[in-house]
This record gives structure tokens, C-alpha cells and sequence, in this order.
């Protein structure tokens, strides 16, 4: 097991009845890279990130951790070892207000959880790094609001932001961009990107902009009906020949 | 331990505006007694003043039930129908030990304190009321652990089926000597200085103490870090566990709060009356606690305090009228309410939406859904 790798998946297989949506998948995450995992619609990405987050338990096959096997952890446990998730279906506290929605993840990361007799407004340090995240993901303004209210895109955002507070280590990015309108992709991708290389963390992004995923990943895997189809540089994938016929081809010209 | 690294801690000036509505609803509550008495002129002891204490300390105590169930159903979503185990454990837990115990103890043992005053009966209450804590603890513990694995209905029909083996116990031939089975337990034993009937207003500004100290306490717990997440955890389980809670362990937290202060309850109940019965235990009082808390508005604490009250008292001036066939009454008044005030009162006052309009669209929606052969 090499030392750099932050994250190792082995053999991984998730099988629902008879259909098989993660078959035999094996990938390594190195530190420090913006690794993207693209396919088309049910090519069992979700379901791998499912797997790596602890969401659901693998039918078999293995994760690994800085070495350390986290295949029966509880996603909560693999979120205090630094594994963090955003989910493609917008996944937030529907009824609570922005800044409380960020608020629980930055105080889920503290020491003061059980504290049954004290004020939560009087613990500011949660209020304040939840602030900055707030600022970080562009929702400045809008900390009161109740979030089922908000539109589509600051959900989006809100969605990021909650991951982000949590400050994790390994960022699990499934589809950050779902649904957005085109105008406001750049400005989320930057945060990613932005919060990836310039605090140094590690990143698996699923994306279906190929031409966001080009330009910032350092590495490509792609999927296909649960399986690995290639993986390399964005310029070997580019020029995959196999890889175009799947899949790049038709996304490209659709994209064009 | 750290201390909150704040600089805007929440000022006791600043609690006392926000609660200043409960405030001077105790204030009143306070100055009741003094009120009746100059106005009727009947002795603060006795006639109607006595009589609308009475009333009073009944609602203060199934106040504080109704508010520790709001907690469960209400600001965690759990939808749990023994809460009546938790307030007959503690009411029997009383009873028992103030009947069986408190005797036998008082004739073997005398405490006093320095002074030379005796107080044996005060170590028995207290003892006696710390026990009834300690197992109405227990059940909830027993509630959650037994429970932990299920979810909704499944969870529901095993809370209920956990409260009816209570139940059972309790009417139990078995034990008749201890607990009067069906009968249950009367005439018990309570110090002689908190006799509700030869000092009224006392226990009246005790039951009041407690309301107030649970209010304060519950509220103080619903708005601490542990609380945010209870509430958190209601909405959205899932995301919970991914920014790292254990919804189970948070889970537990509730039921023993909930059951905690249900307990002391049920213990106040049994002093109230002094009789503990198996109908505390029964299935009616988690009905009764679910229709104030859904009366006054979940996850409002204030709610289920006005829900409570207005049970007692519209249960008291409809029994005057119909009798018997109160409940019939009030059932009808009871679908009126839900259908204008979905929320709760309080809950529908908060959102500014007591909405007349629609409260009559859900009226007509309602009749138009009954059976043809009806219409
Ligand atoms: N919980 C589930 N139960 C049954 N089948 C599932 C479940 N989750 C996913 N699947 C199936 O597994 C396959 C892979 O789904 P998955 O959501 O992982 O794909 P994906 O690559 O994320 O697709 P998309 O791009 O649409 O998000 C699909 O056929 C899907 O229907
Ligand atoms: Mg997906």
C-alpha cells in the first residue's frame, strides 16, 4: 500500500438484487489531487461514492484510509477521519435556517456536542468558522433564511457548504453542478477548486461538465455500467480511443 | 473545562425578554391565589380559592408531562405512544415507597439536623422522589435501547406494546399486596407538610416551582448544542451522520430527558392525589398527552403548556354540560382546531397563518370526503 495514497478502494462490488451497480472497482486516490470520476447516467458513480462515505456497506471488496480499513465504519466515524461528502441530490435541513444548516457541521466537529445546559448561541467560534463558510461559498446575506426557501442554486451552494464546514480532509463531490444554469457553474467550480489546491486537500469529483473536469483534474477515471473503463491524465483520457466511443464523444458533441 | 470563548454571551437580561410571555404568565400564576381570595373573599385555604388551586396544580403538573413528550415527538420526531410508562413508573415509584417503605423507615431511624429539628419525612421524599427519577430513567432507557434498531409505525406499535406490558404490571394480581392491582394505591402516606388538602396554597406554589423549573430547564436543554442536533437529526437523519452525529446516541439523550421529567410527573401526580393507579400507566394518558401537545403546537414547549390547560379546562366545563358524553363533545371541538390551526395554536400563531379561509377549505374538503351513503 503505497503511503502517498489517501484512499484506497479494492475490489469493491454493490450488487442490488441482480443488478450489479459497483462490479469489482479498484482505485486509488492520491494526496493532494483533484481526482474525477466521470460516466454516463447509472454507471454506479453515486453508488461508489455510497460505498467510500460508509452510506451503504460494499456486497465485498474493501476501503482504505491512510492504510487503515474503514469498511464497516459508520459514516459519521469516517466523517471525524476526515472524509467529507456533498450528494447530488440537494441533502440539507430543509426547515432550519442557512447559517444553522452550516452551523451543526462546524460544531459537529467540536468538543462541545454534549453540552445538554448551555446556550448553542454562546459557543461563537461555531458561528464565526460557520460565517466564514458562508462567505466562502457565496451565500453572504442570506444567513437567516429558512433553506427549503432558497433557490435552486444557493441550494447548491448551501449543499457545498455543508460539507465544507466540516473541513474534511477528502472531499467526495458528487455532481456539485446538478442541475445549475450554466451562468452559475464557473463560480462553483472555483470554489472547489479554490478550497482543493489552495488548502491542500484531496478531492474525488463527479461531474458531468467535461469541459470544467479537463480543466482542473489531475487524474480521470471512467466508469461504465459499474465498471473502471480507463483512468489516466485528462490528455491520455482525451485521447482515449475506447473512451470516446463509450461515452466522450457523444458528451463532447453535446456540449460543443 | 474551556468556557465558550465568547464575546457575545447571551446575556440574563436578554433570556428574561425572550421568555418575558412565560415570565408574566408565572407572575399571574403567582399572584392567583392572593387575587381569588381578595375578589371572593373565601380563605386562601379553603372554598373556590382552594377549589381553583386545585385545578391549577393539576395543570401545572400535566403541563410538565405534556412538555417532555413535546420533546419526544415534538423537537425530535420520535413518535413514541409509552410515555405513559415513564409518568406511572415515576407516580408508582412514589406511591410505593411512601406506602411500603416511609413507614418503616420514619419507625426505625430519626434524622435531625443541628437544630434539633426532625426532618426523617424530608429524607424519605426525597429519597422517594430521586427513586422515582431513577426508574423512570431506567424505562426510558429501556424504551431506547429495546427500540434503537426500529423506525416509524414499527417503533410506534413497540413503544406502545412496552407501555401495556407496563400497564399490566401494574394491574397485576400478582403483586396486589404491594401495588392494589386493579384498585391500586390509595391513602398514601405523604409527609405530613406537603398534604395537598390541609396545605393547598404550599403544594400550589410547589406544583408552580416545578412547572416553572422544568419550563426553564427543558428550554434551556432545547436550545443547547445537544438540542440544536436533536432537532437537526429530525429533519434530516441521514446528513446527520455524514457530518459526523450518531443519531442514536442523541436519540437516547431525548428518551431519558423526556422520561426524566415525565417521571417527576408522575411523582408529583401521585402526591397531588395520593394514590398512584394503573389508569396513569394506560394508553389514554399518552392520548391525552398527544392531543395537548398536537392542541398547542409541537416542538413549541409553550404549546403543550397551553395545550394542557385548555384540555383541563374545556374537559371540566364540557363535563358540566354533557356529562358523560364529554368526550364526544371535545372530540368535535378538537377536529375544529386542527383544521384552523394545523400548526398548533402556538405553531399557527408563530407562522402568522391562523388562516380562516383555509381552516374553512379543510372544513368543507372533510365533509365532502365522507362516505356517499351518508350524504
Ligand atoms: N438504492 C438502490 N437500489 C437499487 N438500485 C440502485 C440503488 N442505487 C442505485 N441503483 C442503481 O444502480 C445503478 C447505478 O446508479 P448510480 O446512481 O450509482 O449511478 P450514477 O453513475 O451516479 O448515475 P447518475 O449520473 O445518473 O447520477 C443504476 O442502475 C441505479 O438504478
Ligand atoms: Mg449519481
Amino acid at each position: 500500500m503505497s503511503q502517498e495514497n489517501i484512499l484506497e478502494a479494492h475490489n469493491l462490488r454493490k450488487a442490488f438484487g441482480g443488478l450489479v451497480a459497483v462490479d469489482d472497482v479498484s482505485i486509488h486516490i492520491q494526496e493532494k489531487t483533484m481526482h474525477a470520476i466521470i460516466g454516463p447516467n447509472g454507471a454506479g458513480k453515486t453508488t461508489l461514492f455510497n460505498l467510500l462515505s460508509g452510506t451503504m456497506p460494499p456486497t465485498s471488496g474493501q476501503v482504505f484510509y491512510h492504510g487503515r480499513d474503514i469498511t464497516h465504519l459508520p459514516p459519521q466515524r469516517r466523517a471525524h477521519l476526515g472524509i467529507g461528502r456533498s450528494f447530488q441530490i440537494t441533502n440539507i435541513f430543509p426547515n432550519l435556517t442557512v447559517l444553522e444548516n452550516i452551523r451543526l457541521a462546524t460544531q459537529a466537529m467540536g468538543k462541545h456536542n454534549f453540552r445538554l445546559l448551555h446556550l448553542a448561541e454562546n459557543y461563537s467560534e461555531y458561528i464565526e468558522k460557520a460565517e466564514a463558510v458562508i462567505e466562502q461559498v457565496g451565500l453572504t446575506g442570506r444567513e437567516l433564511i429558512i433553506v427549503r426557501n432558497l433557490p435552486h442554486g444557493e441550494k447548491r451552494k448551501l449543499e457545498l457548504g455543508i460539507m465544507l464546514a466540516c473541513d474534511p480532509e477528502l472531499l467526495l463531490f458528487d455532481e456539485p453542478t446538478a442541475g445549475m444554469s450554466s451562468e452559475q457553474v464557473p463560480e462553483l467550480i472555483q470554489i472547489i477548486n479554490k478550497v482543493v489546491k489552495e488548502k491542500g486537500r484531496t478531492a474525488i469529483l463527479v461531474e458531468h461538465r467535461m469541459d470544467m473536469v479537463m480543466q482542473i483534474s489531475d487524474k480521470i477515471t471512467v466508469m461504465s455500467q459499474g465498471t473502471i473503463l480507463a483512468e489516466g491524465s485528462p490528455h491520455e483520457i482525451a485521447n482515449n480511443r475506447q473512451v470516446q466511443k463509450a461515452y466522450l464523444g457523444d458528451l463532447y458533441g453535446e456540449l460543443a | 473545562m474551556p468556557e465558550p470563548t465568547s464575546t457575545k454571551k447571551i446575556s440574563f437580561r436578554k433570556i428574561i425578554r425572550r421568555e418575558s410571555g412565560f415570565l408574566v404568565l408565572t407572575v399571574l400564576l403567582g399572584l392567583f391565589p392572593f387575587v381569588m381570595n381578595l375578589i371572593t373573599g373565601s380563605g386562601l385555604n379553603d372554598g373556590i380559592t382552594k377549589y381553583w388551586q386545585g385545578q391549577l396544580i393539576a395543570f401545572f403538573i400535566m403541563a410538565v408531562l405534556a412538555m417532555s413528550y413535546d420533546l419526544l415527538i415534538g423537537y425530535a420526531g420520535i413518535l413514541s405512544f409509552g410515555h405513559a410508562a415513564f409518568f406511572g413508573g415515576g407516580a408508582y415509584t412514589m406511591a410505593l415507597l411512601l406506602t411500603h417503605w416511609g413507614p418503616t423507615f420514619a419507625s426505625r431511624y430519626r434524622i435531625t439536623i443541628p437544630g434539633g429539628t426532625d426532618i426523617t419525612t424530608l429524607i424519605i421524599f426525597i429519597a422517594s422522589l430521586l427513586a422515582s427519577a431513577v426508574v423512570a430513567l431506567l424505562i426510558g432507557a429501556l424504551f431506547s435501547a429495546t427500540s434503537a434498531r426500529l423506525k416509524g409505525a414499527y417503533f410506534a406499535m413497540l413503544t406502545l406494546a412496552l407501555a401495556e406490558a407496563i400497564h399490566i404490571l401494574a394491574k397485576a394480581t400478582d403483586f396486589v399486596q404491594w401495588t392494589g392491582a386493579d384498585e391500586g394505591l390509595h391513602g398514601v402516606p405523604i409527609p405530613a407538610w406537603l398534604n395537598p388538602t390541609q396545605f393547598r396554597l404550599r403544594f400550589y406554589f410547589i406544583a408552580l416551582a416545578f412547572l416553572v423549573i422544568s419550563y426553564f430547564v427543558i428550554r434551556r436543554f432545547t436550545n443547547s448544542p445537544t438540542g440544536r442536533v436533536i432537532v437537526a437529526t429530525r429533519e434530516n437523519e441521514d446528513r446527520m451522520r455524514m457530518i459526523g452525529y450518531n443519531p442514536a446516541t442523541y436519540r437516547t439523550i431525548t428518551f431519558l430527558t423526556a422520561s426524566l421529567f415525565a417521571g417527576l410527573a408522575g411523582a408529583m401526580y401521585s402526591l397531588w392525589n395520593m394514590s398512584a393507579t394503573p389508569s396513569m400507566t394506560s394508553a389514554v394518558t399518552t392520548v391525552n398527552m398527544l392531543i395537548m401537545v398536537i392542541l398547542g403546537g409541537m416542538g413549541t414547549l409553550i404549546g403543550p403548556i397551553i395545550g394542557a390547560g385548555l384540555m383541563q379546562t374545556l374537559s371540566q366545563f364540557l363535563y358540566n354540560f354533557f356529562g358523560a358524553r364529554w368526550p364526544l363533545v371535545f372530540g368535535l371541538i378538537f377536529i375544529f382546531i386542527v383544521l384552523f390551526f394545523p400548526y398548533g395554536i402556538v405553531g399557527t400563531w408563530r407562522l402568522k397563518q391562523p388562516d380562516l379561509k383555509a381552516g374553512w377549505e379543510r372544513f368543507r374538503r372533510l365533509l365532502g370526503s365522507k362516505p356517499p351513503e351518508q350524504q
